[in-house]
């Protein structure tokens, strides 16, 4: 190879990792602009946002602590996001196994039903169960739409697909000789799958749980049209204190939002590394 | 320990037979190998010994009782996986203790068994470490401890020094070995590296798709090979086909009548002449009856290998690497130089394909 050709090529690669950390850094902006715009913003002391602000204040976080619609929204998020993860995870769990390790026809079939969820958007498929609710309601002779059930049910939805994509990864990855080791030393199926696998999976299965409760938790669309009243989550909450108001109130409670979530990433980081499994 | 007998064993995949009537027996306290290319069939056999398959035809026993149907947990054989199937979440003293604990021992009974069969591998000091935290031949050998400390019918070695490197190879056979011998472990060993098999086997057993080729000792597979395909998976072997001439010449397709001394009934109808490259002298002096062209001299240490093209037929020597005053120290390429053996040495086999 000509030099002065190997020259422009060093030149080029060195050009290359220099660029690198500016393209990292971007891509970091990018992310977290929003992010820090919310909570940057969420101090500021004028009711309509101008930089720079006059002063800086906790005024916002008194103001959204003395309006209960959004600490018992906030009660809600929570509740049916326990509860969708709760229902969901082992029912997809068990779906990821049948699909993993089952042997029988429409195996591909199943999982992209299940993954279908993810496709349809959460209003369309929001108006879709609010009908449903309703013809059900009539059958049943009782309340679902606006129940705290009938959200459950919803997020469930959520959860689900999250839930097989995530394990059905874990479950992929896992080296089935350590059963049969299991088995050779004497482990009945039972035990097998108690000892052996399920805690072979167990990074799967929690990163499933946080994915599921964190879309529940942060979900808007779906909920939209099933939430009641008494019964709405923060999100919806959040969305009709917007109709009547702008000020920075919404990022108070955003910012509230952003730290449960990020607690909540770090605590299950610290059982499972994350950056492992998804 | 138990002795362990495969009558008419067969499995088939779809329309393929992977394992086609193989009967075996393994006397106990004795170490069979198992031997043959990827897909001849001996992983598929160890696992239907071990209950992890079943098979389509056949019987397995252990101490001539019937286990063909038993599953996997009941057959109480000690396993060494390939990959050594750890349990990641659990301690090496936790993966010693799962067998024990599985068949109902109390926790401070184990506790001594546990501790007893991690010294017997030299790992007492790291009972507390998880498989991530050991090497590859600390894993290995908490696998070997797993399996050893039931007390198993029989000791069942899947590829067991594949992961290792050279050297650690070499030190585990030697270890595996003596262990098997001291405890008089019946054990079942597969594997496809040849040295592996004839230095650790008292029996080997060579396989071909699906189908036994030869069961012998080291020795008897290596001297005394039944086919060409033999000769030449279990060491390096310089194979000819052509057709008896007399009783003491064998002539190549090409040609050449090589020397060969055999009263053996079967090469009457042999089409191989098989001779192992270190049973073959050369000479630098182009004065013999079959003399050669050298095209490479390679230097492996201990030993030098020629290579030596007579009459078209490539021949592979090794000799001893010759010191710097012998006469084979300046054989170079292009050298025209004679080669001898003994008429004794070549064996004349049918074709691999039979």
């Amino acid at each position: 190879m000509p030099a002065t050709k190997l020259a422009t090529m060093t030149e080029r690669l060195s050009l290359g990792r220099s660029a690198m950390p500016l393209l990292v850094a971007i891509a970091y902006l990018f992310i977290y602009a929003p992010v820090v715009m919310v909570v940057v913003i969420s101090v500021f002391s004028q009711e309509i946002v101008s930089f720079p602000p006059p002063a800086l204040t906790w005024h916002w976080y008194a103001n959204a602590w003395d309006k209960p619609e959004f600490l018992r929204g906030l009660i809600a998020s929570l509740e049916v996001a326990f509860l969708a993860a709760a229902v969901g995870v082992p029912i997809g769990t068990a779906a990821a196994l049948a699909i993993v390790r089952g042997d029988f026809k429409g195996r591909g079939a199943i999982s992209t039903l299940l993954l279908a969820p993810l496709a349809v958007p959460g209003v369309v498929a929001g108006s879709g169960l609010y009908m449903l609710y309703v013809l059900a309601e009539d059958f049943f002779d009782r309340d679902i739409k606006a129940t705290t059930q009938g959200l459950v049910a919803a997020h469930i939805l959520l959860a689900i697909p999250w839930t097989v994509r995530l394990v059905v990864a874990s479950l992929q990855g896992l080296d089935r000789s350590a059963e049969e080791a299991a088995a050779n030393l004497g482990a009945g199926p039972f035990t097998v799958f108690y000892r052996i696998t399920l805690p072979m999976m167990r990074p799967g299965i929690v990163a499933a749980c946080m994915f599921s409760f964190i879309q529940s938790f942060e979900n808007l669309d779906l909920s939209l049209l099933l939430v009641g009243p008494g019964r709405i989550t923060l999100p919806v909450a959040m969305l009709n204190y917007l109709e009547f108001r702008i000020d920075p109130t919404l990022a108070a409670v955003a910012t509230v939002q952003i730290l449960l979530v990020g607690v909540l990433m770090a605590v299950t980081d610290r059982f499972v590394k994350l950056s492992r499994v998804v | 320990m138990a002795s362990l007998g495969l009558q008419k064993l067969s499995k088939r995949f779809g329309t393929s037979l992977a394992v086609d009537d193989l009967d075996l027996s393994v006397n106990e306290g004795e170490l069979v190998a198992l031997l043959g290319p990827s897909g001849c069939g001996k992983t598929t056999t160890l696992r239907m010994v071990a209950g992890f398959l079943p098979p389509s035809g056949g019987r397995v026993l252990f101490d001539n009782e019937d286990v063909t149907r038993l599953p996997a947990h009941r057959r109480s054989t000690g396993m060494v996986f390939q990959s050594y199937a750890l349990f990641p979440h659990m301690t090496a003293a936790q993966n010693v203790g799962f067998g024990l604990e599985m068949r109902g021992l109390s926790g401070a009974e184990r506790g001594v068994k546990v501790e007893e069969a991690l010294k017997l591998v030299r790992l007492a000091h790291l009972a507390g470490r998880l498989p991530r935290e050991l090497s590859g031949g600390q894993q290995q050998r908490v696998a070997l401890a797993r399996a050893l400390v039931i007390n198993p019918k029989l000791f069942l070695l899947d590829e067991p020094l594949s992961n290792l490197d050279a050297k650690l190879r070499a030190e585990v056979r030697i270890e595996i070995r003596a262990l098997q011998r001291r405890l008089g472990l019946t054990t079942l060993l597969v594997t496809h590296d040849r040295e592996e098999a004839l230095t650790m086997a008292d029996r080997l057993v060579v396989m071909e798709a699906g189908r036994v080729r030869q069961i012998g000792t080291p020795r008897e597979l290596y001297d005394e090979p039944q086919d060409a395909f033999v000769a030449d998976f279990v060491g390096r072997c310089n194979i000819l086909s052509g057709r008896r001439e007399s009783d003491s010449q064998f002539r190549s397709e090409g040609g050449l009548l090589l020397p060969v001394e055999t009263a053996a009934k079967e090469s009457k109808t042999a089409t191989a002449f098989a001779l192992r490259p270190e049973r073959i002298a050369i000479s630098p002096h182009a004065d013999g009856s079959i003399k050669g062209q050298v095209e490479a001299v390679t230097y492996l240490g201990p030993q030098t290998e020629y290579l030596v093209r007579v009459g078209g037929e490539p021949f592979v020597v090794v000799r001893q690497t010759p010191g710097p005053n012998e006469a084979l120290s300046s054989v170079k390429p292009q050298d025209i130089v004679s080669l001898t053996w003994d008429p004794r040495a070549p064996r004349l086999v049918p074709q691999a394909s039979t």
